[in-house]
């Protein structure tokens, strides 16, 4: 892939949520960061499904997080008019989620630096989880 | 039961154009498909089965099954992306073993820099599950790789000179090849200093875009012996796909790591048997992870490992991408398996360019990843033997 596919400002693409994923996105619209967790062997998992992916269990529930975490890789898309920072941020809770970082100068971020959890708008209004250092 | 030597490739072609501004998809499919069969010295009625994935148009073996007027009896449509062509061709060998058939083509080609040019992009797929936790950060390519160079850094000390050692490497191969879209000779000087793409990576840390494509023709032993051209066994053949494991992300390695170990018990070879590799070089750290994880190197010494231009050939101990692989000289459909296939089969016949041949060369291998490393992928390893 080169440079020159990324055209325009960026924007950040709405979610489309399908039913079992609306309580993800209202809570994140309130400010709260959810994770799926499985009460047969008690494994957080992310991105969030219908079925436990280490156990095949469908006894799942939301968990409240508690936004904090680590950031485990980093990189900033310098193609197109408006950089931005993708990343993979490791949850308190365990899992490693895709993200962005904002609100910093991803020249001075490093790999382990403690994030916290930010919620900004995407391209329709839904707002969704991004991170800061802390 | 084993595929080792019950199935040889016996054609192989690849388009030479780079920019398919008025040549459709289907016709793509077609061209190369008529010339790996002429290559092969057979006809469109010998072809019993037909191998691709989601770069061929329509339904993929049924409209391009139609559009050439082919009489099949096993049919494979297995969509694993950039790696598909390594995939059919050990799954070709599987159905050959079984007789299911005789005979087998795999096409791929595809024409995303003349779509790109004219904004033909398809849509993101809203039934897939992760999109909607994944497309609102702004995956593009170039950012996930750029995660796992940077990752690779983190934990290993790799650094950008190091990769760029490998961009060297195919501009060292790549000024022999005509076709080629970039014959310049590159130093990792002009590596490092292009700017970045996403950081880590540069702007020359990344493969080309580019139009066209290839096909591989598979046939049984005894048709083989039979036809001109020289013997090419598929040996061994591995797959495995790797994801984001729930949430228990690492991005230090590949599905190589199981792909590989696959394919070398089948062939009941080692990595110090191989002569040449191929490999999908979408970005330089592309090539390092293949590289560490099919065991040429131990974790983490890919850096040193491809630096001083040990990936030259006539120079390096290992080989790789003769034709100047996708970073130097195309990558049709934005899928690099089926030239690493084909690269390997000319060095196996030792019909690589002379500047470029490595002496000797018996047993090659290829490895492909499609999908994206970061987040999901399947790895397909391929074993060849001259024979
Ligand atoms: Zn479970």
């Amino acid at each position: 892939m080169s440079a020159n596919q990324t055209k325009g400002p960026r924007k950040i693409i709405s979610p489309q949520p399908h039913d079992y994923t609306k309580p993800y996105w209202e809570a994140a619209n309130e400010g709260r960061l959810l994770v799926r967790k499985c009460q047969a062997c008690d494994e957080a998992h992310h991105y969030p499904r219908t079925l436990c992916p280490f156990c095949g269990s469908d006894d799942l529930i939301w968990l409240n997080a508690t936004g904090t975490g680590t950031i485990y890789s980093f990189s900033t898309l310098r193609v197109g008019p408006e950089p931005y920072t993708i990343a993979y941020v490791t949850l308190a809770e365990g899992p490693t989620m895709m993200t962005n970082l904002v609100e910093c100068d991803p020249q001075s971020v490093q790999i382990g630096q403690k994030v916290s959890v930010v919620f900004r708008p995407s391209e329709q209004g839904q707002l969704v989880p991004m991170f800061t250092p802390e | 039961m084993s595929i080792r030597n019950k199935a040889y490739i016996v054609g192989a072609y690849e388009h030479p154009t780079r920019k398919a501004d008025t040549l459709s998809v289907a016709q793509l499919h077609a061209d190369v498909a008529r010339g790996a069969i002429a290559d092969a010295g057979l006809s469109l009625k010998d072809i019993d089965g037909y191998f691709c994935a989601g770069d061929a148009p329509g339904l993929g073996t049924m409209s391009m099954g139609e559009y050439l007027g082919l009489t099949l009896r096993h049919v494979d449509s297995t969509e694993t992306g950039g790696s598909a062509p390594l995939v059919h061709v050990h799954h070709a060998a599987q159905a050959i073993a079984q007789g299911k058939c005789n005979i087998a083509l795999v096409t791929l080609a595809g024409r995303p820099r003349a779509a790109v040019a004219a904004l033909q992009l398809k849509p993101p797929d809203p039934d897939a599950p992760e999109l909607q936790f994944e497309a609102p950060f702004g995956p593009a390519t170039q950012n996930g790789y750029a995660m796992c160079a940077r990752r690779h850094m983190h934990e290993f000390g790799t650094t950008s000179e190091q990769l760029a050692w490998i961009k060297v490497a195919a501009s060292h191969h790549a000024q022999h090849n005509p076709n080629a879209m970039l014959r310049q000779l590159v130093t990792v000087e002009d590596v490092v200093n292009s700017p970045f793409v996403s950081d880590p990576l540069h702007r020359l840390d990344c493969c080309v875009i580019s139009d066209g494509g290839g096909a591989l023709i598979i046939a049984r032993p005894e048709i083989a012996a039979s036809l001109q051209r020289p013997k090419i066994a598929i040996r061994g053949a591995g797959e495995a796909l790797k994801h984001g494991m729930a949430g228990k992300v690492d991005l230090t390695y590949s599905a190589a790591r199981f792909s590989g170990p696959r394919a070398f018990e089948e062939a009941g070879l080692t990595p110090a048997d191989i002569k040449y590799v191929s490999l999908y070089d979408s970005f330089t750290v592309t090539v390092l992870f293949q590289i560490e994880d099919l065991g040429f190197c131990a974790k983490g010494q890919g850096g040193r490992f491809v630096s001083d231009g040990n990936l030259i050939s006539g120079i390096g101990k290992l080989p790789f991408n003769t034709d100047g692989g996708g970073l130097c000289n195309n990558h049709p459909a934005n899928r690099g398996g089926m030239t690493k296939v084909i690269e390997a089969v000319r060095q196996l016949r030792g019909e690589a360019h002379p500047a470029v041949q490595v002496k000797n060369c018996d047993l090659a291998l290829a490895n492909g990843i499609g999908g994206s490393l970061a987040t999901r992928h399947i790895a397909g390893t391929l074993i060849m033997e001259r024979q």
